[in-house]
């Protein structure tokens, strides 16, 4: 009897079709791609709304094109994936403790969706009243 | 009730004999109330003998079981099959190289696990006349979930960074370095955080949170992960405010 | 081993992860889908009012924070996500993402204080 173990290899590129899970992960990570994208388009409507009243018309011109609402329609998916995400695992990150009962993590997850609901239905409201 | 036929397909390997693991296949008559464990028992009682595979307990806390069945990492014992199919696929735990069989090289877990400083580190060691630590049921509650871990290293296989960077320290190893951190009798973790809070250690996690999905005694090395790194960033800018400060 | 420099990168990564779940979705619907799905009035967008609006300073604040933690939030992770791609060129990648939240963080900051 001799030792000679054998080593498997993963690949690099192909792996994370290997589990559903893994798919999960990998579409909650790429949600960044389109919550960082959003962050560059409200950064350059800022940018539009500061050279002038043309170039701003203009860009609410193309957020009325089919690729601007298609692509807002995949980002709002992807931002709602995140949310969910990462709502559901606070209490994991950040357990709380009374005395020596863990505090129910499904409170906490809920608090989360109640805030998130309250300020997201305020915020809309106020964007029709606003003007 | 007349037993159920269920085709086991399991990798094997010897060392002396074959270059690389083959699949062989076995028809196991199960009993209603086997779990995957029984029948390689009864593969290497009644019909096969060089099979290699490891168990102790039978029951869900030697953590010596452990290997991939259809795809998922699993404790054989575990695993009943009555919630198999026909067709059952068996493999060594992903990650870990193949001694024998079943039977996996655990000797890079053992070290990581050995690097974490993972056993109670006193601020003065207590003779056995001057008794025991104390401790509050709210001080256990802290870190107890963290204590049921079994070493079964099914966390390990499951770790997509782990599989990538095998010098990652891992799910297991950081939560039972969690686990020793939170203890109040315990103060040994600035020593441990050499370890814990390098780029191999919590922050090679992109909380993939796989290893407390399958984990079977729900340890959730994710979150003792994540909640590490939450302290861990709280120690990184109080070091940047205050240097040289005691923590 | 070496103690970790990440908390710096990290702890904007989590606070944007945070501050991007509470938010986007809602701006997203109210900027990019609630007039041309109809579901805002169409002046909602009209330059004056937008201006007006984005020139108040608590606005100028709120939306500095809300594209620096977006984008630092975005190019952390991507970066992550790259090497799960199998692309281990890191140094590379973290430039290039981390350089694109620094240059997108500045021009806000330029546009929001002159605006
Ligand atoms: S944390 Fe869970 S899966 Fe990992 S070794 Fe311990 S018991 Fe096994
Ligand atoms: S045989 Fe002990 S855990 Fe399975």
């Amino acid at each position: 009897m001799s030792r000679r173990p054998y080593f498997r290899t993963v690949s690099r590129y192909g792996w994370w079709f290997a589990h559903p899970r893994y798919l999960r992960y990998m579409a909650r990570e790429l949600s960044s791609a389109f919550v960082g994208a959003y962050g560059g388009l409200v950064m350059f409507a800022l940018w539009r709304l500061w050279q002038g009243e043309a170039e701003w018309n203009a860009l609410v011109g193309f957020l009325q094109s089919p690729p601007s609402i298609g692509f807002h329609l995949v980002a709002l998916a992807f931002a709602l994936y995140h949310t969910i995400t990462w709502f559901n695992v606070t209490p994991k990150a950040m357990p709380v403790q009374i005395g020596d009962r863990q505090f129910p993590g499904g409170i906490i997850v809920g608090t989360h969706y109640f805030v998130w609901a309250v300020v997201s239905l305020a915020l809309f409201i106020l964007a029709g009243a606003g003007t | 009730m007349t037993p159920r036929r269920i085709e086991f397909e399991i990798l094997r390997y010897d060392p002396d004999k074959m270059q690389k693991p083959e699949f062989q296949t076995y028809l196991v008559p199960c009993e209603e109330d086997w779990v995957v464990l029984d029948a390689l028992n009864y593969i290497k009682d009644e019909l096969d003998r060089t099979l290699s595979y490891r168990w102790s307990c039978h029951m869900a806390v030697c953590g010596s079981c452990s290997m991939m069945i259809n795809g998922e990492p699993t404790l054989s014992c575990k695993s009943f099959v009555r919630d198999l199919p026909n067709q059952v696929c068996i493999e060594p735990l992903n990650n870990f190289p193949i001694e024998r069989d079943l039977v996996v090289v655990l000797d890079d877990f053992l070290g990581k696990l050995n690097s974490v400083k993972p056993y109670l580190i006193p601020r003065e060691k207590k003779s056995l006349e001057e008794g025991v630590y104390l401790q509050s049921p709210a001080q256990l509650k802290k870190f107890k979930q963290f204590t049921l871990c079994i070493n079964c290293t099914l966390c390990y296989a499951a770790c997509p960074q782990y599989a990538h960077d095998e010098n990652f320290v891992g799910p297991a190893a950081l939560a039972l370095a969690h686990r020793y951190n939170l203890d109040s009798r315990d103060v040994g973790r600035t020593a441990r955080q050499d370890v814990v809070a390098s780029n191999l250690g919590i922050w090679e996690c992109s909380f993939v949170g796989a290893c407390s999905e399958v984990c079977p005694h729900g340890v959730d090395p994710a979150g003792a992960i994540q909640q590490a790194k939450i302290a861990s960033t709280g120690d990184y800018f109080m070091d940047l405010i205050l240097p040289g400060r005691k923590s | 081993m070496k103690r970790s420099h990440k908390p710096i990168i990290w702890s904007l990564f989590a606070a944007g992860g945070t501050f991007t779940a509470f938010m986007i979705p809602v701006m997203i619907l109210i900027t990019g889908l609630g007039v041309p799905l109809g579901l805002l009035p169409a002046q909602t967008l009209d330059y004056e009012s937008v201006l007006a609006f984005v020139q108040h300073p608590l606005t100028r604040i709120a939306l500095f924070g809300t594209i620096f933690l977006t984008v630092w939030h975005a190019a952390h992770r991507l970066r992550i996500t790259a090497h799960d791609f199998g692309i281990r060129a890191d140094r590379v990648v973290a430039t290039i993402f981390y350089g694109l939240a620094a240059i997108t963080t500045l021009v806000a900051l330029v546009v929001l204080a002159l605006i």
